[in-house]
């Protein structure tokens, strides 16, 4: 029989070569089979459907995230551009019064312009209208001035006053040169 | 202190629990060793997943790994249809793999270093492809031993081949796991024992048995690569069968 002496002696030991032996054979084959089987049961009733159910809920909760995150993201792109056409909206909206305000304006400072350079017009005329009324006045003035200043050289030069005549006429000679 | 490299594979009689005819049935340390086995096994994935976390700790990881693993290798060998068959596969899979794994702890013993534990498993296999075969195929399942496009002048020769092929499966099945379990088990005993050999011849054994100590430290790294390796191949192999009871016209 397979019972021996455990001793560790080597010759502990005859007989067949202990994997070859047959009479071992049945209690392996025996225990081999309700051990194989019972692992078998608790495997098929406990440890795989637990295992898969822990792998299959995991994969359902990462899938669930998934798309709880797609549907945030597709949540948050329409806010997006919801958000992008106001901005565009109002940009729009904004160019068209600056257009405006500034056309308006424009045209306001351009009416202005408009009416300054006419008033300065009138006034510069009618200055220069003074300056030629006042040059004239002069001139006569000058005329007067140079004929009396003539005269009286003359008068101190050959002690004779000269005619009036004679001074018009040079002076005005002399004025003309 | 010479050991004997085969003394750990005995089977050795605990004490006896049930009569069969004229054969005595004991509970052995083989047994004891599955039903270790069964209890790690169920520690690992009851226990690890005891939190069902979302975000998953170590061992719930683990546990989630091992179970995607093989449910990723027979979904890729034997298609969805395959996944009838996961309770079973995974069952082998933890079954061979944690036994393997157990073994390597020193002083403990290996449950398929065995042949009649492994002929068992690989036999379990072998029919269960027959029984699905048929249930599911009727007659059609012998397509699997016709394969398409072959001229009928050597047609008998490659059923033949064909058949002696599909009847060798439990052998190569189990043999591979059982000799290379067995194998590297003696190997890691013999050079084990060369330390405890050398180390007794003095100072310069001590100093040569530092060599053995390190050859036996890289054959443990070896032999949990095998370990997991060996759980891997018996997996897939009978996923590979499964497949041919599945869809037999290849």
């Amino acid at each position: 029989m397979a019972t021996n002496s455990h001793t560790e002696q080597p010759s502990g030991h005859k007989g067949a070569f202990p994997p070859f032996n047959p009479t071992t054979f049945a209690s392996q084959l025996f225990w081999l089979v309700i051990a194989f089987v019972v692992l078998y049961v608790l495997m098929a009733k406990l440890a795989i459907p637990r295992i898969g159910s822990i792998i299959e809920s995991r994969q359902k909760s990462i899938a669930d995230d998934l798309a709880g995150a797609a549907s945030l993201k597709a949540e948050s792109d329409a806010a997006i551009a919801a958000y992008e056409k106001a901005l565009a909206e109002a940009r729009a909206r904004a160019q068209a019064i600056a257009n405006e305000t500034r056309d308006k304006q424009a045209a306001a400072a351009e009416a202005t312009r408009k009416r300054l350079e006419g008033e300065l017009n009138a006034k510069l005329a009618e200055a220069e209208k003074t300056i030629a009324a006042t040059k004239q006045a002069a001139m006569a003035n000058v005329r007067g001035i140079a004929a009396d200043a003539t005269k009286a050289i003359v008068e101190r030069l050959i002690g004779k006053a000269p005619a009036d005549a004679a001074v018009d006429a040079a002076v005005a000679d002399a004025l003309k040169s | 202190m010479a050991v004997d490299p085969i003394h750990q594979f005995q089977i050795i009689d605990l004490f006896p629990v049930v009569k069969i005819g004229h054969t005595e049935i004991a509970f052995t340390n083989s047994a004891a060793y599955m039903a270790v086995a069964v209890l790690v096994i169920m520690l690992f994935l009851i226990g690890g997943t005891a939190r069902r976390s979302l975000v998953p700790g170590r061992l719930q990881s683990a546990a989630e790994l091992s179970y995607e693993f093989v449910a990723n290798t027979i979904r890729s060998t034997a298609g969805t249809e395959g996944m009838r068959f996961f309770p079973f596969v995974f069952t082998l899979f933890m079954f061979i793999l944690v036994v393997n794994l157990i073994g390597l702890i020193p002083y403990t013993f290996t449950v398929t270093t065995h042949i009649v534990i492994t002929a068992t498993l690989a036999l379990s296999v072998f029919v269960t492809v027959l029984v699905y075969g048929f249930w599911k195929n009727g007659l059609h399942f012998f397509n699997l031993f016709v394969p398409k496009g072959i001229p009928v002048y050597i047609l008998p020769l490659i059923v033949f081949i064909e058949v002696l092929s599909f009847i060798s499966r439990p052998i190569s099945h189990s043999v591979r796991l059982f000799a290379n379990m067995l194998a590297g088990h003696i190997t890691l005993k013999v050079f084990a024992s060369f330390i405890t050999l050398l180390g007794g011849l003095g100072i310069f054994g001590i100093a040569g048995a530092t060599l053995p100590l390190a050859l036996v430290v890289a054959l443990t790294a070896l032999e949990l690569l095998v370990a997991f390796l060996q759980a891997y191949v018996f997996a897939i192999l009978t996923c590979i069968y499964l497949n041919d009871a599945i869809h037999p016209g290849h």
